[in-house]
């Protein structure tokens, strides 16, 4: 549990990409099987226990602790596990267990036997110890590193591009006894022939406007960007996966896509909620994402579909080094062939020079599309993010200037900050109407700010909202804007965020709702979306 | 004829905690005739008192940090453990074992005792003397880690994390933004003791409280000047500098800076973010939750006074022992280990 407590708590504070793996390679390096491969399984999701909850946790500790003190204890860290790793009375009686008999004991553990077991555990561990501990135990360890991340670590630590390793990772089980042992020289690669694991996506890099003078267009072909997530469809005879892009897993939350799969050969595509053929805003895939297992109800109401772009294998045919014109031409035929339900294709947007598309592009709000894919047509599929082959050119961000209305504290580490914020906009009528809500965009600098300003400008207090004065002007980035009957304003805002703070600009002088209404995109179908209808 | 209680003699003013038979203030807020002073963190000695009463390297401190004007007009050395009668109050100091000199001030008058502890710990600190536990009817504490979730672990581990981070990232400088009196010389100190005999580098305001300590007995072994030293040297190097400057412009010529902070309030994480620290070091030199009580309980003091800190938890928690708690709400401590110290000392 040691080395696993601290390898935790550095990465909570390690902001750098490089300083996290090198604390993962030193981690792997130094510490023994299987622990290490327990340690993975934590970093990637793949360990939960579900017998010990918080309120066990609460119970071990204010049966040893004053109730007020722990009451304003949890009040003062504003994290259960985190007062109880703090406050657990008595020094470190003992060694802290081994992560590998924690999780061992933890699943033959009978429940009733669980509150021993874990006070035991507790008073042979130090603060940090505890924390972990309970974090991994109640089911809310936040690493503050991707399970990506941590196979690039293995990677860079076995000299092996972390692609390999991506390659054989979903045919294996915690703690990944196969893959250390290739790792570590002892075994060959695992063979994960027929398995159906996940191929490293490829991606594409921001056009930005250097990039663009420099293309040659008629070498690349034209898709929509949409707006949903990018997944791979798996299915051999040994089974059926979907996952997203970074290898994550999601099959059991769309059981209508599993069931449509019934092919053998991996896709590229996109995952949307589409009702008749209409991509629905991405609020609507948000519902079911956030659902392991949805209900008949969710299945129902925001019924996922996958809107095809790329063919990786065909069967057992491995097309990744076709070019992307070839594979284009096999994906169609192979649509045709096959017709899955729930399934569409990405219709290529024909286009004769780079003032179309820029047009195109100015013109895409429709919620369902965030810019343009740019492919290359002679490149093949390949892994990871290469230069050149793939652009993503999306469309600039809105913004407006507005006023800050209310803060709310955020959640985890920023309990203590306030961080999530209500702006608003003028009215005709001089009166200020919330648009929206932001709670991203900007460092921790900008948050301590706008923390301080809040604590300082306070008016009125509900509960866990301030509200303030209004005299702080943030500029926000936003997608689009659509009309909505929820809000106040009538209004609702795609994706906003804070994009900068606006001190120099008088609350007065921020905008005026009437300017984002007339960003309103007029009804009907928005320009883009009529030209993929022509495609299809 | 039974001893007065402790709050007919010794009593609350805007300017502080004052002694009215003895016509004198301990550590007060703000300039006055008279003043005892426990320990020479600048807001418990506070510039401009006629008379000031402290341990020698107290005063050696405020001169040094104040400079000779304004350390007090006469300035009286009082050692460790030396009974002093001043208009019939006896005036006792004994080691506190917050920073070098620091003392708690035993003040006897008519039978009854008061301790004034000023800031202290328990905890072994090689850079100044221990606390000694005094018998007395009324202790008068700090609070400032008073939340049972404050429970500082070995110092020695935290020393050793440090370490270890220099063996992860043996290219990065490891800036530790610790508090330039007592901190600092205890993190050196600590770093001697964990086998680290390389120059450690220093923040320039660092560098006369260090020379002082030394002067005293405090062997810090080899210190080099921070600022102006090449950036190859100070690759994997050990760098102290007051907090302020580790998270600022100042860190901004070292190779790839990680900057550490040494603070009790590192305990928290939350706390850890919003000072933006990579490595938090949980090294204070206030007492921690167990060694308030365990202090208290050792005083064998039916009362207790809080002047600052979190004290409604630590008066909580004496009921619970039948000890009564008072807070005396004393505006003007500041937390000389709080995360967000923005006024950064001048390069010395």
């Amino acid at each position: 549990m040691t080395p696993f407590a601290e390898l935790l708590e550095r990465l909570v504070f390690t902001p750098g990409r490089l300083a996290k793996l090198a604390l993962l390679r030193d981690y792997f390096t130094h510490t023994p099987d299987p622990d290490r491969g327990f340690a993975l399984a934590a970093i990637a999701g793949d360990l939960s226990f579900t017998a010990a909850k918080p309120a066990m946790i609460r119970e071990l500790v204010t049966a040893r602790v004053d109730p007020t003190l722990f009451a304003w204890s949890y009040d003062y860290v504003g994290d259960l596990a985190e007062t109880a790793a703090l406050i657990w009375p008595g020094s470190r009686a003992g060694t802290a267990p081994r992560l590998s008999d924690v999780v061992s004991i933890l699943s033959d553990t009978p429940k009733a036997a669980l509150p021993a077991v874990v006070a035991d555990w507790l008073d042979m561990c130090d603060a940090s110890e505890r924390l972990a501990l309970l974090k991994l135990i109640t089911g809310g360890l936040r690493v503050g590193a991707s399970a990506r991340l941590a196979k690039i670590a293995l990677g860079e630590m076995a000299g092996v591009p972390a692609d390999d390793i991506e390659e054989v990772w979903h045919g294996l089980q915690p703690p990944y006894g196969p893959l250390f042992d290739w790792l570590s020289g002892r075994a060959p690669k695992p063979d994960a022939a027929g398995a159906p694991v996940f191929r490293p996506t490829m991606l594409a890099h921001p056009l930005e406007e250097t990039d663009a003078a420099a293309l040659d267009w008629s070498a690349y072909r034209a898709e929509w960007k949409w707006d949903g997530i990018r997944v791979q469809l798996v299915a051999t005879p040994q089974g059926r996966r979907l996952y997203t892009r970074t290898a994550e897993d999601i099959s059991h939350g769309f059981p209508e896509i599993l069931a449509a799969m019934e092919f053998h050969g991996v896709l590229d595509g996109e995952l949307l909620v589409m009702r008749d053929g209409e991509v629905a805003p991405f609020a609507d895939l948000q519902q079911r994402l956030n659902r392991k297992s949805p209900g008949p109800k969710m299945l129902k109401d925001f019924p996922a579909g996958v809107r095809l772009y790329d063919i990786l294998f065909d069967g057992d045919e491995d097309l990744r080094a076709l070019s992307f014109d070839d594979r284009r031409a096999r994906l169609e035929a192979w649509f045709a062939h096959h017709q899955p339900a729930r399934m569409d294709l990405s219709a290529l947007i024909p286009f004769t020079a780079q003032a179309d598309l820029a047009e195109l592009r100015f013109g895409a709000r429709a919620a369902s599309i965030e810019g343009l894919m740019l492919k290359r047509g002679d490149s093949a599929y390949l892994a990871g993010r290469p230069k050149g082959p793939w652009w993503k050119w999306k469309r600039a961000p809105l913004t407006i200037d507005a006023v800050l209305m209310y803060a709310q504290r955020g959640h985890g580490r920023r309990s203590s900050i306030y961080s999530d914020y209500t702006f608003g906009l003028w009215r005709e009528d001089g009166v200020l109407v919330p648009v929206g809500k932001a709670y991203s965009g900007i460092t921790d600098q900008e948050l301590a700010f706008i923390d301080r300003w809040v604590r300082a400008h306070t008016t009125s207090r509900f509960g866990p909202v301030r509200e303030v004065e209004k005299g702080l002007v943030l500029e926000i980035a936003f997608d689009a804007a659509q009309r909505s009957n929820r809000h106040k304003s009538g209004v609702a805002l795609r994706f906003p965020r804070i994009s900068r703070i606006r001190t120099d600009k008088p609350a007065a002088e921020a905008d005026r709702l009437d300017s984002l209404i007339a960003r309103i995109p007029a009804g009907g179908p928005a320009k883009g979306e009529a030209l993929v209808e022509e495609g299809d | 004829m039974s001893a007065p209680h402790p709050d007919t003699w010794l009593r609350v003013l805007p300017q502080g905690l004052y002694c009215e038979p003895g016509d004198f203030f301990i550590d007060p807020l703000r300039a006055v005739g008279h003043a005892v002073i426990t320990h020479g963190h600048s807001d418990h000695a506070r510039p401009g008192h006629g008379g000031v009463l402290a341990t020698e390297a107290t005063l050696a401190i405020m001169r040094v940090r104040m400079g000779e004007g304004a350390a007090g007009e006469r300035q009286q050395p009082l050692g460790y453990r030396t009974p002093l009668d001043h208009r019939g109050v006896g005036i006792t100091l004994v080691p506190a074992g917050h920073v070098l000199g620091s003392a708690q001030v035993v003040l006897d008058w008519q039978g009854s005792r008061v301790v004034v502890s000023g800031d202290y710990k328990r905890q072994p600190d090689p850079t100044c003397a221990a606390f000694e536990p005094v018998p007395c009817d009324v202790f008068v504490t700090e609070a400032t880690f008073g939340f049972p979730v404050f429970r500082h672990p070995d110092p020695a581990h935290e020393i050793a994390k440090l370490l270890k981070s220099l063996t992860i990232f043996p290219e990065r400088t490891h800036i530790v933004g610790a508090y330039s009196l007592g901190k600092a010389q205890r993190v050196i100190a600590l770093l001697r003791a964990a086998g680290w005999d390389q120059p450690i580098f220093i923040h320039g305001a660092l560098a006369s409280l260090c020379a002082l300590y030394e002067a005293h007995g405090v062997a810090l072994g080899p210190l080099l000047p921070a600022t102006g030293a090449a950036k190859d040297t100070l690759k994997g190097a050990i760098v102290i500098a007051p907090p302020a400057a580790a998270a600022d412009r100042w860190s901004r010529r070292m190779n790839d800076p990680l900057i550490a902070r040494a603070s009790g309030w590192m305990r928290v994480r939350q706390r850890a973010k919003m000072a933006g620290v990579e490595l938090p070091l949980v090294i204070s030199d206030h007492a921690d939750w167990d060694d308030l009580l365990r202090t208290v309980d050792e005083t064998q003091a039916p009362e207790v006074w809080v002047t600052h800190g979190a004290e409604e938890a630590l008066i909580h928690a004496l009921s619970l022992r039948q000890i009564k708690g008072r807070p005396l709400s004393l505006v003007g401590y500041e937390d000389d280990e709080a995360p967000e110290e923005t006024v950064a000392e001048p390069e010395a």
